[in-house]
């Protein structure tokens, strides 16, 4: 069953088969679902609001809110200026959010829609505020949305007073809620004061209690985000994803970031807890030291396993570079490394690790999809597969155990209110990793070498 | 009307107690609103997609390939093509340059290694690629010429109309595929429109008739192929299941190839009941009008211990309905009457002003009926109408959970058939699950 793929593998330039990405605006409307009281605005036909929003709501299983400008045939021969400015009005009207995040798709962006004049020609209710980013369809993947969203709220509303916040900002980069909380807990574990920008924690896992909220309680606040320039610092989690929004907020207000890895597994965690104990000087509290002693204990007693095996890692770039990082300290071979989406500073990142580990013989390839991926696997098996639910095709096909994690997850529950994130995160991935390993042994073993314990 | 409706949106919502009758609907969409509707492409695709052998190439920028990847749960009994994703992904330079050349040459590379080899390809033009002056039409032709297969082009650009516009390119589509086997000597048979084999409901309905003596020449399209839909022009009869989406193409084979069509609904007894008899008699004969007699009979003697059992439980709930058409809204309407159940809102996203007036003779007086609803005015109804239960599709399953209201989807994820008797067990069954679980309790 659905095994097309031919195993001899052909260079293609122009089909792209089973893509491991998407298209910019999706990740924009996740980044302003981060923004409190937010209601993000896709500018563009009407399907790509519902497909993003279908694509949230299949992943997170809540509602995921946006507006859109609901172009036509008219539209698109005399500009969308006059959607956007009844969409606007319409918005503030009915929805009452504080903000619209708006958003271009590949359409407007083609017709050459000129977003900043359309909003300083826009009459905007006292107190209440428009913010946009360009993010067309054909440049990137959705994770250049995520950050050109992010850009988008620091562009228009981020200053500097000069009377320092105190805090520590953070940028969690592409994350569940799960994530962020695991992320705050370690920083307030440190001793740092922070703002997470965004911050999807409360808005795409809110709790159940019988009400609908159209911006459930939660969301990066408006002030926050203006006040991000008199931050004390600046942490940014995910090399690929918030290397720009830093980039943006030092050049703006001077405002020192650390970019570091998301911390996925061990090393990269004690990287993030090291850049919050450069904020806070602060002794690393012996709580984390226990935890992290935990997840190495952990990986220590089921290295056994895990040690050797190979696996197959997919999905967007941050993440598969954590979930490569803990599946080199676990022992295992990352086989194949990908991610769809075009950045060659991901390959470098992920050479590195393979040479910190020496490790030889892995192939690692950015802007590449899964067709591609499957096809080296059945040149090749490797002993795991591990990465979002597109990877179950191929799971099936070559009988391959199968870890979900990163974006979308959309045929598992419970994994957006979970971290893969911090010491906490590490422990449940090893558990995950091995236990999958482990079911396929006991499934596969003859019944003479069926044991108990293992 | 309160503040959670636009005054534009005023026309398309009818409160059974204001005005009984006249809907605005079949309209775009406002700006700025929250509406749970797709677009062109989106329609186009979700009809061609379960063409099983076909290789749907989307041409444009990735995102539509990616949102549409193995979107619903048509099951094959054949091929297993569709169930990939197919794309040009265009980046900047080809929005630059145009991007016929990067389609001509994705064709070329399936073309020199897919397995199995193509014989039908589907060609979607999302949004820009006519903004950007891409001839579709004329690689499609050359790519046919050098190859000497079908390359259908589908010009789909998602802001040219509704979702119902893109059924129509669809059903143009099929029209294209299966034209030049016009004329075929007509046989004893029928084809089913407008079923999507979703969670193998195409395979029910196709054995009950074949059960009473009716052969099925052609399903489109759930689990079709290229061989199995150019045999369509030989039918007696089209039946047509998802009027919405394929009312049109049974209008052009009755112009093209002299096929009559009925309208059918193989959801809940009545309308099961009813379309199996219609289709029966269509033909007179005796033999096959006594046997669907005898079958929905018996079917319904087996049925009715389900509902009189799950009957006790759900009776005097009250029921919300937001789904895609108004032939579908019209057999839940009466589906939740046969299980004593009122429905108290209703809701479709590309309904026709017919079914707005027949939901209206099916619901009690103080229903409210809306044309493409959005989820500020889908909550205000049901909070206002305080329904038990939500019946619609993947983007209101949270919006439901979160108003404490049970739900069902009726679209593309449901798991289990919903058409047919054994639908309505699933059916009433679901509905039971979802109504009646513990852990409503916990809801504070």
């Amino acid at each position: 069953m659905l095994d097309l793929t031919p195993k001899e593998v052909k260079e293609r330039s122009a089909l792209r088969i089973n893509p491991c990405k998407t298209c910019q605006p999706v990740g924009a409307m996740y980044a302003a679902l981060g923004v409190a009281k937010c209601m993000p605005h896709s500018h563009g036909s009407q399907g790509c609001c519902s497909y993003h929003r279908m694509v949230l709501s299949r992943h997170f299983k809540e509602p995921a809110v946006a507006s859109s400008s609901s172009f036509t045939e008219g539209t698109s021969v005399f500009g969308g200026k006059a959607n956007i400015t009844t969409a606007v009005k319409n918005i503030f009207e009915m929805y009452n959010p504080d903000i619209i995040a708006v958003h271009t798709t590949c359409l407007s962006e083609t017709i050459g829609d000129d977003l900043n004049s359309f909003i300083i020609d826009l009459q905007i209710p006292e107190g209440k505020r428009v913010v946009h980013c360009n993010t067309p369809s054909y440049v990137g993947s959705h994770i250049n949305g995520f950050f050109n969203m992010m850009m988008g709220f620091m562009n228009y509303l981020t200053g500097k007073t000069g009377m320092p916040t105190g805090k520590t900002a953070i940028f969690p980069g592409w994350v569940n809620p799960g994530d962020i909380r695991e992320l705050k807990r370690i920083a307030k574990a440190m001793k740092v004061n922070t703002v997470f920008f965004p911050d999807q924690t409360g808005v795409l896992d809110a709790p159940m209690n019988g009400k609908y909220e159209m911006y459930p309680e939660g969301g990066t606040p408006i002030e926050e985000i203006q006040n991000l320039g008199d931050s004390n610092g600046l942490i940014a989690l995910g090399e690929i994803t918030c290397v720009e929004p830093a980039e943006l907020l030092e050049k703006k207000w001077k405002v020192p970031f650390t970019l570091l890895p998301m911390p996925v597994g061990v090393a990269y965690t004690d990287q993030y807890v090291m850049a919050l104990q450069n904020q806070s000087k602060h002794e690393v509290p012996a709580e984390l030291e226990t935890e992290r002693g935990r997840l190495v204990d952990l990986m220590l007693d089921s290295a056994q396993y895990t040690t050797g095996k190979k696996v197959a890692i997919f999905g967007d770039p941050d993440v598969v570079i954590g979930l490569t990082s803990l599946a080199l300290e676990m022992g295992m071979i990352p086989r194949y490394v990908i991610t769809g989406t075009p950045k060659e500073e991901f390959t470098r990142k992920v050479e590195e690790l393979f040479s910190q580990y020496a490790t030889t013989g892995c192939t690692v390839k950015a802007n590449a999809d899964l067709f591609e991926l499957h096809q080296w696997i059945k040149n090749e098996r490797v002993d795991l597969l591990l990465g979002s639910t597109y990877g179950k095709q191929i799971a099936r096909a070559e009988d391959i155990p199968f870890v979900r994690a990163g974006f979308p997850v959309i045929d598992r529950y419970g994994g957006p209110l979970q971290p893969i994130v911090g010491y906490a995160g590490g422990i449940r991935l090893v558990e995950q990793v091995v236990n999958a390993l482990l079911d396929r042994f006991d499934r596969d073993v003859a019944d003479e070498d069926f044991e108990i314990v293992l | 009307m309160n503040k959670s409706v636009l005054k534009e949106r005023e026309s398309s919502i009818c409160d059974r107690r204001e005005s009984p009758r006249s809907i605005s609907c079949e309209r775009e969409s406002v700006s700025g609103a929250v509406s749970q509707r797709a677009c062109v492409y989106c329609g186009a695709r979700v009809v061609l997609n379960p063409i099983t052998d076909a290789y749907h190439i989307v041409h444009g920028p990735i995102g539509c390939a990616s949102y549409t990847w193995d979107i619903r749960g048509s099951l094959t009994s054949g091929e297993d093509t569709f169930r990939n994703s197919f794309s040009t992904d265009l980046r900047e330079t080809d929005i630059v340059f145009g991007g016929a050349k990067k389609l001509t040459a994705a064709i070329d590379e399936l073309m020199e290694k897919a397995v199995p080899s193509p014989k039908l390809i589907f060609v979607f033009a999302t949004c820009i690629v006519g903004v950007i002056g891409d001839d579709i039409e004329a690689v499609c032709r050359l790519a046919e010429k050098k190859y000497g297969i079908r390359v259908i082009p589908v010009k789909a650009p998602g802001f040219s109309g509704t979702k119902s516009q893109g059924y129509k390119l669809a059903c143009n589509a099929i029209m294209n595929l299966i034209r030049p086997y016009a004329k075929q000597p007509k046989r004893f048979g029928i084809n089913i429109l407008g079923d999507f084999n979703l969670a193998g409901e195409m395979w029910i309905i196709k054995g009950y008739l074949e059960k009473i003596g009716i052969p099925v020449i052609s399903t489109i399209t759930g689990d079709s192929s290229y061989k199995t839909l150019i045999q369509a022009p030989s039918a007696m009869l089209n039946i047509v299941q998802c009027a919405g989406s394929s009312a049109y193409l049974a209008e052009l084979m009755e112009t093209e190839f002299g096929i009559p069509s009925l309208r059918v609904s193989f959801f809940g007894i009545e309308d099961t009941t009813t379309s199996l008899l219609r289709v029966a008699d269509f033909f007179g004969k005796m033999e096959i009008s006594e046997n669907a007699r005898k079958f929905a009979a018996e079917q319904t003697a087996n049925i009715m211990p389900v509902i009189e059992k799950y009957k006790p439980h759900l009776e005097g709930k009250k029921a919300a309905i937001f789904v895609g058409g108004g032939f579908k809204a019209i057999s839940l309407i009466r589906q939740f009457n046969e299980l004593g159940m009122e429905a108290v809102v209703v809701g479709t996203q590309t309904g026709k002003k017919e079914d707005y007036e027949v939901m209206g003779t099916l619901v009690n007086s103080n229903a409210v009926i809306l044309d493409d609803a959005n989820p500020a005015e889908l909550e205000r109804f049901m909070t206002e109408k305080q329904a038990d239960i939500l019946v619609g599709g993947v983007k209101e399953r949270p919006l439901a959970y979160k108003l404490g209201m049970a739900f069902c989807d009726h679209n593309h994820e449901r798991k289990h058939p919903l058409a047919g008797f054994e639908g309505i067990e699933n059916f009433v069954k679901e509905i039971h699950k979802s109504i009646n679980s513990p852990v409503w309790k916990y809801v504070c």
